[in-house]
Order: structure tokens, then C-alpha cells, then sequence
């Protein structure tokens, strides 16, 4: 399942970049993105486990660049 | 500017006069000390906590600890003011940095400002505002002048124009009228339309642009996962150059107060921040100014194949022709007007729902009198026979003719016959050609122009192919192919050119997408309405107009020509002041600001892209 997240206060592209490394190597995520542009976030991961892998994406985020949240709907 | 942008400013103007006071005054040890690590903390404090907070996280090599470090250790070794300038410049950069990007991105935005915020939609008798993702296929909707229209539908009453500038960055308003399809995405210019609904928000046209051209930036350009991956290695690459610098040097010579130095100049230039932020601008810079000319384009790397095009391969027929039958030329035989031979030949076809019969009647411009025609017949692959005004008029193929005990001369041109007889008499022949569209010579010129060797591939004939070829100037003409052969011939050309450029398709993305997928870029055109083809193709021209082409090429050349440009600029700069650095030629200040002023540059670099006329 692929589904995009707005980004609030992401200030840099290199911390985004990061960000995106990060993502990308949690377990059950098969592909992420982090737009410095759009200020957007798309995560492709496990259908089943999807909410679970989110909680990851976040603190994961949370550790990278701590001033940057993401809006989860 | 925002408030953050303000509150940043703010500060920087604090600490910059808080410094000149400093100087001015020059107090000596320990209070200058303290003197200086006033403006140093006023500009710098949020550096220096989030450097500790990501050391906690475990990021070492985050921009905000090196330029802490840096600062620091010049603190340290008692270079008071450098320091503090430092940390200035830094958050000028930084300040600059948002700003730009910021406007960038709002610019782009603006660009993409197609998404309609309200619909008028009809309920219970009255129309009512509403959320047009709420609603649903077959709800009628209203759309005023002045009006961007919701949802894709089919107009039930009210004749209006249309600007489809937004969609297909032709200025040329469209008309629309009753039972017409319309898009979402147009603005309404003149009269009050009533609308059913054809299909929910989440599938018409403008929320398919929109989320292509989001989902745009997730495709990366080669140039972009260079970056990513330079940016990996060089920020570690650089602290670990600064380390050695630092501790190497100074064990055989000494002077370890000027060898620290150095290696801090080095973190200065250590982020790699020209690099990351203005690549990716560059790219979405395009892509968006594409758009906005009716060019979607699904990602940086397809941008960036498009501007390493040499061959250009084309369908033919919708892509280079018209795709409809046209009466081309009238040749009557001696003694026969062209107009006695159209009539005849209108007349006996005006039942024929063939598209040959409907291109002789739109010659012919005039409603036939079925009065006229009796007894007509179609002979199934030959042509009609049909008795107008009591004589027997005879009008398809020379095997037509040959029935008729008449020998039609043979034709040389390409294209669809049709010979017609009279009361025995042989009338002469209409040639039936599908037209080149009216910016298609224009358009083939410019790609030639451009050191590109243009091919089209066709179903029909060769010599027919052949026609067009000669009429249009491609290089290359391979008729007679069936959907299968093309991708067969399409594998052959690939094969044949350099593999260092690209090849692109361009069809209409109906019945090509086996051809479309295997291109290096495929190109698919007159997408307005059509889905199949903004599915299969890496980029949409969203109407007819094949000089849309040639402009998503020159925007992908601009593009990456700006890309190298700050990719050689901002590695040839930093590589430069790492070398002054280490040999003491540079001073932290000049390194500080060759960092900035790289970045700013690259920055206004790409934002060039956003200028497209």
C-alpha cells in the first residue's frame, strides 16, 4: 500500500534526504520518499502491518530531524 | 517572508550590530570572551541545541553539529570575531535558503492552481455549494462564467467557450456546447452551463494531473540519486579529512593552533546543501513549468532522458495526420468538372456511413437530395452503385471500374482512390488522404533543427507512408506494420542508436501502449479526456499540437543544462576552498561564504526554471 503524508516544518533538504535514507530502511518498507519541495512523504509498505510500520516512520523521524511532524490523517 | 523568516532576520540584524559593538569596543581576554559570546549566542543558540539534541539521536554528521564545531574550536583558539561572523553567515545562508525555496515552491504552486475549491451542484430542485470530491457521477452541477468547472461531464444545456489554458497551455478558447464532453480543470468564459457528472472527483482529469504531477518528484532523476548518493559519502568524507588535517600535519611540523584551524574551515564547507536543495528545484522547477504549458511529465528522470533525445519515433496516423479522411484532390477526366464529379460521387455515396462516403460529402459541402440517388448498392470491397438522376453512377476502386467495363488509369499518389463512372463513362478519380496536421511540418523542422532524426512508424501502406514521409521530411518511413512489428521495429531502432541518447515514442497512447512502454520516453498525445493514454505514457501532451514536443524538449534541455551547471559550479567551488583551506589560503570567513554564496547561486540557477515564458 502507498499513501502520501504532508510534512510541517521541514526546513532542510539534506535532513529530508536523511529522513528518507531512514525510511527506507525500517523493516516493511518497500520504498519512501521525502520531497523537500512538495513537503511531502509517501511510504509504500505492507499493507497488513501498515499502521504499525507508520508508528516506526515516525519516531523514526522523530530521531532524525525532531523539528519536523508528520501529518498523520 | 514569514514570521519564522522575520523572527530569523531579526536576529541576524541583532547580532550583527551586537558584533560591530563588540568590535568597536575591544575589550581584551577573558570579557572579550564574553563580550562576543553575546551576538555568538543571540544568532546561534538554536544551532548549538539541536547539534547536542541530534548528537543524542546519534547524528554525528548533521550540519548543525559541524557548524557548532567549527565555531567552537574557533572560540577555542580565540578567534572571537571569525566565530561569530561565522555562525552569522551561516544563518544568513540558511535564511536566504528558506526564503528562496519557499518562494519556489509557492510560485510552483501557483503554477499547479487547477484544483477547483467548489462545485455547484443541483439539489432537491436548487443548486447548492458543495465539496466536489462529495459529489457523485450523474449529480448535475452548474458552472457560472468565470468558473473553473468541478468534474468531468457531459453539458446538458447552455452553449459557452472555454479557456483551456490551465490544462493544455493553449490560449485559444474552445467551444462547447450541448451534449459535448467537458473537462475538469477549463474555465467557463461566457454563458451558464448545467453539467451531468461523468465521473467522481477522484478520477477526473484535473485530480489525475495534479496527483501526476505530485508523484512526479518521487521518480528521481539519475542526476538527483547522484546527489543523494554523493551526499551520503562527502559530508563524512569531509570530517574525516578535517580530523587528519587536524592531527597529522601538526606531528611533524608543530603548530598545532594552525593546523586545528584549518581542519575547521573544512566543516564549514562540509554540508552539502547546494547540492541537495537545488538539483531537486531544478527538476520540479520543470516539471511544473511543463505543466503549465499542457506538457505533464511523470517524473525528473523522464525530464532528463527527454532532453538526451536524438531519434524521435511517431505514429502516424492522429499523431502526425489528423486521423480523418479528407478529399486531398479532384482529378476529373477530360470534359468533367470537378464539381460534376464530386456531385456524382456525393450523391451515390450519401448512405455510406463509411468514412470515405462522410470525407465526399464534406467535400461535396453541400446536404445531397436522396431524391436524387435510387438503387444504390454497395459492392462489398469495390465501392457503391447507385442510379443518380436515372443514370447509373458507379464510384469506388479500379476492380469497381473494371466491372463496369472500364479501365481506370492507375495513380501514382498515396492514399485511398476512388474512381468514378457516369452513364458509362469514365468521370475520373477524388484522392482521399488522411491530412498532416496543420503544426506538424512546423514542428518536424524545429526537432530537425535540433540534431533530431525523426522515424514514423505506420499500419498503413508504405507508399502511402511513404507520401507523408516526403511531405513532412522525415528521415525514416516503415510502413505496413502490424501493432506487433512496431515494437519489433521500435527494438531495432533502439538498438541501432547511440547508447548514450534516447529514443522517444510519440503516439496517442490508444492502441501504442506496448510501443509507448518500451521507449526510453514515451510520449503520448491529445490526453485531454483520454485515459488510457496519460496511464501509458512517461509524458502527456494534452492536446494535438506536436510543437508541444519540441517545447518539453527545450524545457528538459534547460534543465539539464542547469543541473550540470550547479553540479560542476558547486563541487568545483567547495572542492577549491577545501584545497585553500588546507594549505592556510583561505580563512574561515571567505569559506563561510563561498559555502552560502554557492548554495544562494545554485538556488537562483534552478530557479531560472521557473521562469518559462
Amino acid at each position: 500500500m502507498k499513501k502520501s503524508f504532508k510534512l510541517v516544518d521541514l526546513d532542510c533538504a539534506n535532513c529530508a534526504r536523511k529522513m528518507e535514507d531512514a525510511i527506507k530502511k525500517l523493516d516493511g518498507v518497500n520504498d519512501a520518499t521525502v520531497s523537500f519541495l512538495t513537503q511531502k512523504m509517501t511510504v509504500d509498505a505492507d499493507d497488513g502491518r501498515f499502521d504499525d510500520i507508520m508508528k516506526q516512520v515516525v519516531k523514526c523521524c522523530k530521531r532524525v530531524e525532531p523539528d519536523c511532524e508528520i501529518v498523520l490523517k | 517572508m514569514t514570521r519564522k523568516e522575520k523572527k530569523a532576520l531579526a536576529r541576524i540584524l541583532a547580532a550583527g550590530a551586537l558584533l560591530i559593538a563588540v568590535s568597536i569596543w575591544k575589550p581584551e581576554g577573558y570579557i572579550a570572551l564574553a563580550a562576543y559570546l553575546v551576538p555568538y549566542a543571540v544568532v546561534g543558540w538554536d544551532v548549538l541545541w539541536k547539534a547536542v539534541r541530534n548528537i543524542a539521536h546519534g547524528q554525528v554528521f548533521d550540519e548543525n553539529f559541524l557548524m557548532a564545531l567549527a565555531t567552537v574550536g574557533a572560540l577555542a583558539l580565540g578567534e572571537y570575531s571569525e566565530a561569530v561572523g561565522v555562525m552569522l553567515f551561516y544563518q544568513v545562508g540558511e535564511l536566504f535558503q528558506t526564503h528562496a525555496v519557499g518562494q519556489s515552491r509557492k510560485s510552483i504552486a501557483a503554477l499547479m492552481d487547477i484544483r477547483p475549491d467548489t462545485a455547484t451542484v443541483e439539489r432537491d430542485g436548487a443548486f447548492v455549494e458543495a465539496d466536489p470530491e462529495e459529489v457523485a457521477v450523474g449529480d448535475v452541477i452548474q458552472v457560472k462564467p468565470g468558473e473553473k468547472v468541478p468534474l468531468d461531464g457531459v453539458v446538458l444545456t447552455g452553449t459557452s467557450t472555454l479557456d483551456t489554458a490551465a490544462l493544455t497551455g493553449e490560449s485559444v478558447p474552445r467551444r462547447i456546447a450541448e451534449g459535448d464532453e467537458i473537462v475538469s480543470g477549463c474555465v467557463n468564459l461566457s454563458g451558464v452551463l448545467t453539467i451531468r457528472v461523468t465521473k467522481p472527483f477522484g478520477e477526473s482529469t484535473v485530480a489525475k494531473i495534479l496527483e501526476l504531477v505530485e508523484n512526479a518528484a518521487s521518480k528521481k532523476a539519475q542526476a538527483e540519486n547522484f546527489i543523494t548518493r554523493f551526499a551520503r559519502v562527502y559530508t563524512p568524507a569531509v570530517v574525516i579529512g578535517a580530523v587528519c588535517l587536524a592531527l597529522i600535519p601538526p606531528l611533524f611540523t608543530g603548530g598545532w593552533a594552525t593546523w586545528v584551524h584549518r581542519a575547521l574551515i573544512f566543516l564549514v564547507i562540509s554540508c552539502p546543501c547546494a547540492l541537495v536543495i537545488s538539483i531537486p528545484l531544478a527538476f520540479f522547477g520543470g516539471i511544473g513549468g511543463a505543466s503549465r504549458r499542457g506538457i505533464l511529465v511523470k517524473g525528473g528522470n523522464y525530464l532528463e532522458k527527454l532532453a538526451q533525445v536524438k531519434v524521435a519515433v511517431f505514429d502516424k496516423t492522429g499523431t502526425l495526420t489528423k486521423g480523418e479522411f479528407e478529399v486531398a484532390a479532384v482529378h476529373p477526366a477530360a470534359g468533367v468538372t470537378e464539381d460534376m464529379l464530386l456531385e456524382s460521387a456525393a450523391l451515390a455515396e450519401q448512405y455510406s456511413t463509411h468514412p470515405i462516403a462522410q470525407s465526399l460529402l464534406r467535400a461535396y459541402g453541400k446536404a445531397p437530395d436522396p431524391a436524387r440517388a435510387a438503387d444504390v448498392s454497395e459492392v462489398a470491397g469495390q465501392g457503391v452503385t447507385a442510379l443518380v438522376d436515372g443514370e447509373k453512377v458507379a464510384a469506388g476502386n479500379r476492380r469497381l471500374m473494371q466491372t463496369q467495363g472500364l479501365d481506370a488509369p492507375e495513380d501514382g499518389c498515396a492514399g485511398t482512390v476512388v474512381h468514378v463512372a457516369r452513364a458509362g463513362q469514365y468521370m475520373g478519380h477524388i484522392l482521399i488522404a488522411d491530412g498532416v496536421k496543420e503544426t506538424t511540418p512546423a514542428a518536424i523542422r524545429e526537432l530537425k533543427e535540433r540534431g533530431i532524426r525523426t522515424v514514423m512508424l505506420t499500419g498503413d501502406a508504405q507508399a502511402v507512408g511513404d507520401a507523408v514521409g516526403k511531405e513532412l521530411g522525415l528521415d525514416e518511413v516503415h510502413g505496413g506494420l502490424l501493432p506487433g512489428d512496431k515494437v519489433d521495429r521500435l527494438e531495432a531502432i533502439l538498438a541501432q542508436k547511440d547508447p548514450k541518447s534516447a529514443l522517444a515514442y510519440v503516439g496517442d497512447g490508444v492502441n501504442d501502449a506496448p510501443v509507448l512502454s518500451r521507449a526510453d520516453v514515451g510520449v503520448a498525445m491529445g490526453a485531454m479526456g483520454s485515459d488510457a493514454a496519460l496511464e501509458a505514457a512517461d509524458v502527456v501532451l494534452m492536446d494535438d499540437d506536436l510543437g508541444k514536443l519540441v517545447q518539453a524538449m527545450d524545457v528538459a534541455r534547460k534543465c539539464s543544462r542547469i543541473v550540470k551547471e550547479n553540479i560542476v559550479f558547486a563541487l568545483g567551488v567547495k572542492g577549491l576552498f577545501l584545497i585553500l583551506g588546507a594549505f592556510g589560503l583561505a580563512s574561515m570567513w571567505e569559506a563561510v561564504f563561498a559555502d552560502v554564496g554557492v548554495a544562494v547561486i545554485a538556488i537562483i540557477n534552478s530557479g531560472r526554471m521557473l521562469r518559462t515564458k
